[in-house]
């Protein structure tokens, strides 16, 4: 029964998810460096391609730490903390992608690096946030005070993530607003590059799902060594 | 152990704070349009300020040598005169919206850095872009 609920090495699911990411990578970059340039910022567009998709898996690896930090408030389960935990993680990893990559996109297009409008002030915050969640739930010793801490912050951080994807709207900015817009449903872009960029979305989105569940495995792993 | 933890916690605090306090409370308002400059200018005197609108068309002038930049900044119903030094960026071309960073002084805005704003809009050019086109002109260039 134990052993189930444990298993020693991860589940055809995560293999799946993986495998399929890591074959489909090299086709998302494929079509994202054959997609037509921009107008106006030519073949500059093209790190969008791995920006927007940074930045869409830190909003949903968030998401998913916000869901499953609720669930461990309610089940007090350890497994969902595990899942929070796996997930903040890769969204920070995710974050850090999009910010980089912003940065490296602004210089040529804005002028600079980077700038303290909205958008990006709000996804710092978003940033440190989560930093402030592993030092978290490192200075807590206590396991199940640990657990809940760290639930409470990944509840109340997942607050600016809407705050953030909204505030290109909300404030005055410099960063344009969004593309795909969610809110309306109007999409300004070429269809090539659409294509390009919801194949990219999809191929991370896979990528991400193998990872996260790759990484709670890890964390049952070292759980498990803990307890014995 | 735990002590750089709590350390490394209390910096991110710090600088959480900083962020909500003082970034983000001043940056909401990120830039004012040149209008909403005009209509308070003594609360912003000798102040650092950024003023944005759109580049009017044909009042750009760029003096290559002492790499000076001129234009007027509009709203459509304010205008205000800009000076700035150094090369405009790629991006910066008439009717393009802008943002200035700079202060005022004697009826003309200097501007210490220029920024581009570009539209969420991506089209492809309509010819000159595939592959084999870009490579020809890479030839010819040589």
């Amino acid at each position: 029964m134990l052993k189930a609920a444990q298993p020693d090495r991860p589940d055809a699911l995560t293999w799946v998810f993986l495998g399929l990411g890591l074959l489909l990578l090299p086709a998302g970059l494929y079509l994202a460096l054959s997609a037509p340039p921009d107008v106006n910022q030519g073949y500059l567009a093209r790190i969008m391609y791995l920006h927007v998709p940074g930045a869409w898996l830190g909003y949903l690896a968030f998401f998913v730490t916000f869901l499953y930090s609720l669930l461990y408030l309610f089940r007090q389960d350890p497994r969902y903390d595990r899942v929070a935990l796996a997930s903040a993680e890769i969204g920070l990893v995710f974050m850090g992608l999009a910010l980089v990559t912003g940065m490296l996109w602004a210089r040529p297009t804005w002028g600079v690096y980077w700038t303290w409008e909205p958008r990006l002030t709000t996804t710092a915050i978003l940033f440190a946030v989560y930093v402030g969640y592993f030092l978290l739930r490192g200075a807590i010793e206590d396991p199940e005070l640990r657990r809940k801490a760290a639930a409470a912050v990944g509840i109340l951080g997942f607050i600016n993530v809407p705050i953030s994807y909204m505030s290109v709207k909300w404030w005055r900015s410099l960063h344009q607003t969004q593309s795909i817009d969610l809110t309306t449903g109007k999409i300004h872009m070429d269809p090539a590059m659409l294509q390009a960029l919801l194949f990219n979305l999809f191929v991370f989105t896979l990528l991400y799902l193998g990872f996260v569940r790759f990484r709670a495995f890890l964390a049952a792993l070292e759980a498990r060594k803990e307890e014995v | 152990m735990k002590a750089k933890y709590l350390i490394g916690l209390l910096l991110i605090l710090g600088a959480l704070a900083y962020l909500i306090f003082g970034g983000l409370g001043q940056n909401l308002v990120y830039f004012l349009t040149p209008s909403e400059y005009l209509q308070d200018q003594a609360r912003y005197q000798n102040r650092p300020v950024r003023l944005g609108g759109l580049v009017k068309e044909g009042t750009v002038h760029y003096d290559k040598d002492g790499l000076e930049l001129r234009f007027i900044l509009t709203d459509g119903v304010a205008e205000v005169p800009v000076v700035h030094k150094g090369t405009p960026p790629g991006m910066f071309k008439e009717g393009q919206g802008v943002v200035v960073e700079g202060r005022f002084g004697e009826g003309v805005f200097h501007g210490t850095n220029l920024l581009v704003k570009h539209s969420e809009t991506y089209q492809a050019p309509k010819a000159g872009w595939t592959p084999e086109e870009v490579r020809k002109l890479i030839e010819e260039a040589k």
